[in-house]
């Protein structure tokens, strides 16, 4: 499946630009091919979640070609910090790799009217600005759970496992953090502020727990009752998608850990003024597509119960576990737990 | 006159200047001692924070199973996070041998004991401030060496720096101007007793000579010492040049009144009319050497008792009288008919009495001598406002116009006046006493007849 994607995207990229020294998960151009300027996009999100938004950018920028390039955030941030592409804007979810590549200079500052409107937390050193919070949900299947008290944080989830073995036992899905760079950065996250979450892993570990590389994928396999119950999965496509009633969508309300999605303009980028004017575009429209994600503007707008939200705060904190050897630790520990 | 002063810079001026520059050394001063002061604190609090996440990174690292583990805590980052946005580099080595980080990272400076070192150094383009710690392990019981770097660079400094330095610089231009206004303002009032002494000096009447005695501060003493020294000095010079020009009248006129005796005796023996002639012409020259002895004694008086005035009620209308009838001989001699208009209210002005009189016959003598034979003279007298005016007025040439500004001053005669004997001192007269009595002598020509009209006016009392 993926392969496929990949061939694709590198077909479709095979007129733009040069073969990337990266893994290419899908490409899209917007706007006239003979455009006087060209604005190349390195991003982890879906082109199909992106495009409408790209076509608003280019609605008064009659003489500007997007080139949208979709990869996965490992592989985003190992083509920007090895300066081995020309990208004029990077936009990931992974906040801990993008807080990584602008902490190592692979960034340029940028500063406009709409980033100033930023609150402090959404940017961080005028390099890197956040324009959605994308909370940590999980996912559920209603008619698996069928006649089951629907639980509201991890310590109904784990007893919710324990005493229901037979519906949970190879439905339960999350990602495999050794290749998801999202997936660690909300393990990381999850650990960091609970221990539950070990204890979680071990049940999860359990029923024989699968692993996936992408959000989507989770949510069409809880859709079609592949899955009982996803953990950790991308809220903002999660809602998008739950317009079944099948699906339920939970914001654990012990803690969720929002990540930000965030853009930052390369230190080499072509094309500074349009990836700042993307930039903008981004922060004030937010991501229009996507409903399901929150805007950094409307804070307090998308939960009754905010208090439980633990925003991942951007700076050199997110360091730390992206450190070899802590990595390597954390691996460790969860391979233990989850694959057992 | 006056004679162009001679100039050389200015006290204020050079007050001004001197406290200003104080000012602005002070506040340059102030804002280097102050920034530098507030620099090294801030850099002190940035070493601090490096050392923190370093020793908690140092703490982190232990044995397990034989094989070493650095755990870093999370805060040992995120702590630096918390004052700037700086980013943050760290590297950590086992006996020398790179483990994890930043490998390109500069190499701390060498170990002399197990306390954290700093240094400054540069990676990446940027200026960064390392922190760097050691920490003896044992493993299997040979000694390891454990040695965190933690770098940060130095940009939330240099911002904060920059706040400070135009805060303090801030500081520095208002207490530069706050002592500015202060040194204006001293200057001045320092300047202030010298120009109340010019100002109450130069205000004063050409004749007054008395010593300063208005407080002064201690600075000026010895100049109003020298000052008043010199107008005493002056003053008694002046007045004994004035005995001596009246001694001399005096004596002049004593002789001369006898000569004149005995010239009228001569002429009335002396037949022969060119005899005859040349006595009368004698006894002119005379009769106008002793006017002028006169008028030279009047002069003295007028003088000295203008500085020791003694005020007494005075009534216009009949010193006025008095002085017709003293005159009227003299101007009968000349077919020159007095004509008096007065008014029926008295008129009381303080005064003394001698003075004014003096005034007034030297008007009305000047009045006679200038008149054509066969003319009127009129004396009025009135009331105008506050004063109480006497007027002489004759039928003669009148003033000279260019001359009109300076006939009150010592010997200054008309240019009209060539045919007529006299002293220039009968107008100089008049005009002192007036001034001595706080009034004035209006000089001007009738606007019909063009003669001559001298007013003197006097307060009333």
């Amino acid at each position: 499946m993926r392969k496929l994607v990949v061939s694709l995207g590198l077909i479709l990229g095979l007129f733009a630009a040069p073969l990337p020294a990266f893994e290419v998960e899908n490409h899209i151009s917007v706007g006239p091919p003979d455009a006087r300027r060209v604005l190349r996009v390195l991003s982890t999100g879906d082109a199909e979640f992106f495009e409408p938004t790209l076509r608003d950018f280019l609605r008064n920028l009659p003489d500007v070609r997007v080139e949208y390039t979709v990869a996965s955030s490992g592989e985003l941030m190992q083509a920007l910090d090895r300066d081995t592409v020309d990208m004029d804007l990077a936009i990931s979810i992974a906040t801990d790799l993008q807080t990584k590549l602008v902490n190592d200079g692979k960034a340029q500052p940028y500063s406009s009217l709409a980033t100033q409107r930023l609150p402090a937390w959404a940017r961080w050193r005028e390099h890197l600005f956040a324009f959605t919070q994308e909370p940590a949900a999980v996912v559920l299947s209603r008619k698996a759970l069928d006649g089951l008290p629907l639980p509201d944080n991890r310590q109904d989830l784990i007893a919710l496992i324990r005493d229901h073995p037979d519906r949970f036992e190879g439905k339960v899905g999350t990602y495999d953090i050794r290749t998801s760079g999202l997936g660690y950065l909300y393990a990381t996250q999850d650990a960091r502020t609970s221990d539950t979450y070990w204890r979680l892993s071990e049940v999860m570990g359990s029923v024989g727990v699968r692993l996936y590389c992408c959000s989507s994928q989770m949510i069409d396999d809880v859709a079609s009752g592949e899955l009982t119950m996803a953990y950790n999965v991308l809220g903002s496509y999660a809602r998008e998608k739950s317009n079944t009633d099948d699906v339920l969508v939970l914001l654990p309300q012990d803690y969720t850990v929002v990540a930000l999605r965030t853009a930052f303009i390369p230190r080499d980028s072509k094309a500074p003024e349009l990836a700042g004017l993307m930039i903008d575009h981004l922060i004030s429209q937010g991501w229009q597509a996507a409903p399901g994600a929150f805007s950094v503007l409307e804070e307090d707008a998308w939960s009754d119960d905010t208090h439980a939200l633990r925003r991942i705060r951007m700076g050199p904190g997110l360091l730390v576990y992206l450190d070899a050897f802590k990595k390597a630790a954390f691996l460790r520990e969860w391979s233990s737990a989850v694959l057992q | 006159m006056s004679t162009p002063i001679q100039l050389r810079g200015s006290i204020r001026r050079r007050l001004i200047i001197q406290l200003l520059t104080g000012a602005a050394l002070l506040a340059t001063l102030v804002f280097f001692v102050v920034r530098n002061y507030t620099r090294d604190l801030a850099g002190q609090s940035q070493d601090e924070i490096l050392s923190a996440s370093v020793t908690a990174i140092l703490d982190s690292a232990s044995v397990r199973n034989g094989e070493l583990t650095v755990d870093i805590p999370y805060f040992a980052f995120s702590m630096l996070g918390n004052i700037s946005d700086d980013r943050v580099f760290y590297a950590i080595t086992r006996n020398g041998e790179f483990l994890t980080g930043y490998p390109d990272l500069p190499k701390p400076v060498a170990a002399i004991d197990l306390a954290p070192r700093f240094q400054t150094a540069r990676y990446d383009g940027e200026e960064i401030r390392m922190a760097t710690a050691t920490r003896r392990l044992s493993v299997s019981g040979t000694p390891d060496f454990v040695e965190v770097t933690v770098a940060q660079t130095r940009y939330g400094l240099r911002q904060q720096l920059a706040g400070i330095s135009r805060t303090v610089a801030g500081f520095g231009i208002g207490f530069f101007v706050i002592a500015a206004i202060f040194g204006i303002l001293a200057a001045q009032s320092a300047i202030q007793p010298l120009r109340q002494l010019a100002g109450s000096v130069s205000r004063r009447g050409l004749s007054d000579l008395r010593p300063v005695s208005a407080p002064v501060p201690a600075e000026m003493e010895s100049l109003v010492g020298a000052l008043n020294g010199f107008m005493s000095r002056l003053k008694t010079s002046l007045s004994r040049s004035e005995d001596l020009i009246a001694e001399a009248a005096h004596r002049v006129r004593t002789p001369l009144t006898t000569v004149r005796t005995q010239a009228e005796i001569t002429l009335r023996r002396v037949d022969k009319p060119e005899n005859r002639q040349a006595v009368r012409e004698m006894i002119r020259a005379i009769d106008e050497s002793s006017r002028a002895a006169g008028q030279l004694l009047d002069h003295a008086m007028v003088s000295f008792r203008s500085d020791h005035l003694e005020m007494e009620d005075v009534e216009l209308t009949r010193l006025a009288r008095d002085a017709v009838s003293r005159l009227r001989p003299l101007a009968e001699l000349r077919d020159i008919d007095l004509e008096i208009t007065l008014p029926d209210a008295a008129m009381v002005v303080k005064g003394d009495p001698i003075l004014m009189q003096s005034a007034l016959l030297n008007l009305l003598d000047n009045a006679i001598k200038y008149s054509p034979a066969d003319s009127i003279v009129h004396v009025s007298a009135r009331r105008s406002g506050t004063t109480a005016e006497i007027t002489v007025r004759d039928e003669g040439a009148g003033f000279p116009k260019a001359d009109m500004g300076h006939l009150t001053r010592r010997f200054v005669r008309g240019g009209n006046t060539d045919a007529v004997v006299g002293s220039g001192l009968g107008l100089t007269i008049a005009h002192e006493v007036a001034r001595a009595h706080g009034g004035r002598l209006f000089l001007t020509n009738h606007s019909d007849t063009g003669g001559a009209c001298a007013s003197l006016s006097f307060p009333l009392a």
